[in-house]
């Protein structure tokens, strides 16, 4: 029998909802004062707008919804997949009344991809968009990268039971600190102090190539946001392309990387742990990963003769392999070039890289690396089994942090989640190809969007059918939760409308 | 006589005939899904200057953009210089055109797709946008933040 939710569940998550919309409304100040100072006051007053809309329901949640419960289990999962619904919603509304956006949809789409930090865009005209609106698509991928609601259990948040349900509903399966609160204010420590660098060094090389000091830091500031959170959103239309630039692709690449491993693998580097970088089941499976599938975008471009030097091959094949692989979406390719310059093999090469993306407890999704080396051991295990004499008792390890003995019940929640992004994979490809898309093409986008990439083949643009703008905003928004969180809100939506 | 008048009747006619191909701007489009069979060829390309110039020694990188794309254009830094305005939110760029070589995949520039100029043309200057108040947005605005602090002073009523 299935239970109607109390009216008390609802209250609960209205409330932590409201908190979360409250702390939406208070971000979005940000692009409002960087607008007023950059004499750009229509965005400035889209931006007054948006924060106005949130803080009035968000102040009206928390007053009507007024509770001392703390969260369950369900309620946190539904709290967090509301919570990215709701900041789509709201943040697409200063980015509609820019007029960047044909409608409202489009506006969502892009508001989704960049809290899920994905980077696929429908923006029109972006190289005259207002830099307070630039700021803000950045700024975005930013705050989702590190969880929108870690940073309301950061900040508006004191320390309950209830913040470590939303943190794991949030797709945080790990823990850096024993309290999840601290978790949370060591990752925007991290987050801040690479931020500070990154800018700087992003500056600096920007200003060694030729741009103005002002443009330099702005853009260094929205690329290194875009690349550690692995997001790909840049403040002109061609992308990295724009920079004509070795040196800033080797930089975004660092930066990539580095938002693609385990924050508790850089609390370990922190604390002076080196030895955790080549032991570490997540680095070898990624070091393994990006060794074998670049061999095979290597020989797939080298057959297409996309390139005529290796360097060349090298220097466009790897910084879109590698922005794939850890699920950014930066590129110095045009989407057309994809399909007419990369031979098949290449880009099947690639499809898998954006799959499989980076480690767990980082800002990139797709089906992740410890998940990768999970099910690889559990397969090394069961052959060794049929191998080895009935009687020998076999037993499987693997280091993650510390020496972990694997389970079977650690392959088999690996072995669904990954199930759970092939099928997603899947059905976005077969939308696809309803709407009238090749295959390669639409596996290629469906993969990208799923997995929070952000590299397009050409489909992604304004004209696409509103159909698979939604569907890729689904895609977008389960691929970043991982599941968990949204099947609970769809179980909670079908349990009040059928439940007793 | 005649050998004469059909030599220059297809010479004039040749020179036309190339003179309007060549003159004929190609689309960023075109470029672009075409890439290999323009690969190398002396084009025309025109677009609106768009971001920063980026000088790089005695030569610069403007990116054009033609409405569809914006391409990367390599070119002298004193034909850099005759682009006075490139487009941003508050100003519209001036709008270049280009002639030289394509390159789908540039040996010189690590495979990126561009185009080396050798000359450069200012066709239509840039201009400033003159940004215009919207009055409806200040309105709605206004309402908001009255609604707002309605809300607002609602909740500290009912707090104490």
């Amino acid at each position: 029998m299935i239970l109607r939710p109390r009216v008390e569940d609802t209250r609960t998550i209205g409330y932590y909802l409201g908190k979360v919309i409250v702390g939406l409304g208070t971000v979005m100040l940000l692009p409002m004062v960087l607008g007023l100072a950059c004499n750009e006051f229509n965005p400035a007053l889209d931006f007054c707008i948006g924060a106005q809309i949130s803080l009035i329901i968000g102040i009206l949640l928390i007053k009507l919804c007024d509770t001392d419960e703390d969260l369950s289990w369900m309620q946190g999962m539904i709290v967090v997949s509301l919570s990215w619904l709701v900041a789509m919603v709201l943040g697409a509304i200063p980015m509609f009344l820019s007029g960047h956006w044909h409608s409202f949809l489009d506006a969502c789409f892009d508001s989704m991809s960049g809290f899920a930090t994905t980077g696929l865009t429908l923006v029109r005209d972006l190289d005259h968009l207002a830099l307070s609106h630039n700021f803000w698509r950045h700024l975005i991928m930013f705050v989702g990268g590190q969880g929108i609601v870690i940073v309301i259990l950061s900040l508006l948040v004191k320390g309950t039971s209830g913040a470590f349900k939303m943190y794991i509903g949030e797709a945080r399966d790990e823990k850096i600190l024993p309290n999840v609160v601290n978790t949370s204010r060591f990752i925007w420590l991290v987050s801040i102090i690479y931020f500070i660098l990154g800018t700087l060094v992003l500056g600096v090389v920007g200003i060694t190539e030729g741009m103005p000091k002002g443009s330099a830091f702005f853009h260094g500031a929205c690329i290194f946001m875009a690349a550690f959170d692995t997001g790909g959103f840049t403040p002109q239309s061609q992308n990295i392309l724009y920079y004509h630039s070795a040196a800033i692709e080797m930089v975004t690449i660092v930066i990539m990387i580095l938002g693609a491993i385990n924050f508790r693998l850089h609390y370990h580097i922190w604390m002076g742990n080196r030895r955790e970088i080549t032991k570490n089941i997540e680095t070898v499976a990624f070091f393994f990963s990006v060794s074998l599938l670049f061999v095979l975008v290597a020989i797939g471009l080298n057959q297409m003769q996309a390139y005529p030097y290796a360097s060349m091959l090298f220097r466009k094949g790897f910084y879109q392999f590698i922005s794939g692989h850890t699920g950014t979406g930066h590129g110095t390719l045009y989407a057309p070039q994809f399909i007419n310059d990369w031979s098949q093999l290449a880009l099947v090469g690639l499809i898998i890289a954006m799959a499989l993306g980076g480690a767990v407890c980082s800002t990139t999704g797709a089906i992740k690396m410890l998940r990768v080396g999970v099910v690889m051991k559990a397969l090394f295990q069961d052959i060794k089994r049929v191998i080895l004499p009935d009687k020998s008792i076999v037993i499987q390890k693997f280091h993650h942090i510390r020496d972990v003995f694997l389970e079977d019940h650690q392959a088999r929640t690996a072995l669904i989640i990954t199930l759970a992004y092939l099928a997603l994979y899947g059905i976005g490809s077969l939308v696809g190809m309803l709407l009238g898309y090749p295959f390669l093409s639409s596996l290629f986008e469906s993969t990208s969007a799923a997995a929070n990439v952000g590299l397009s083949c050409g489909i992604t643009q304004p004209a696409m059918p509103a159909a698979l703008k939604i569907t890729y905003i689904f895609q977008m928004w389960a691929g970043r939760l991982e599941f968990i969180s949204v099947f609970t809100l769809i179980g909670f939506f079908v349990a009040a409308i059928r439940g007793k | 006589m005649r050998w004469l008048f059909r030599t220059v009747f297809f010479a004039v006619f040749f020179l036309f005939a190339a003179r309007a191909c060549y003159a004929q701007p190609v689309s960023s489009a075109d470029l672009i899904n075409n890439a290999t069979r323009f690969d190398a060829a002396r084009i025309s390309y025109e677009g609106e200057a768009i971001g920063d110039i980026m000088y790089r020694g005695n030569f610069a990188w403007v990116n054009l953009h033609d409405g569809t794309n914006a391409i990367g254009v390599w070119l002298e830094g004193d034909a850099a210089k005759t682009i006075q305005r490139t487009g941003s939110y508050q100003s519209k760029g001036d709008w270049v055109e280009v002639t030289g070589t394509f390159h789908r995949a540039c040996i010189v520039h690590g495979g990126d797709l561009d185009i080396h100029a050798e000359t450069v043309r200012v066709i239509k200057p840039g201009r400033p946008y003159a940004e215009k108040l919207n009055v409806r947005k200040i309105n709605f605005a206004l309402v908001l933040l009255v609604i707002l602090g309605a809300v607002w002073i609602l909740k500290q009523l009912k707090l104490k």
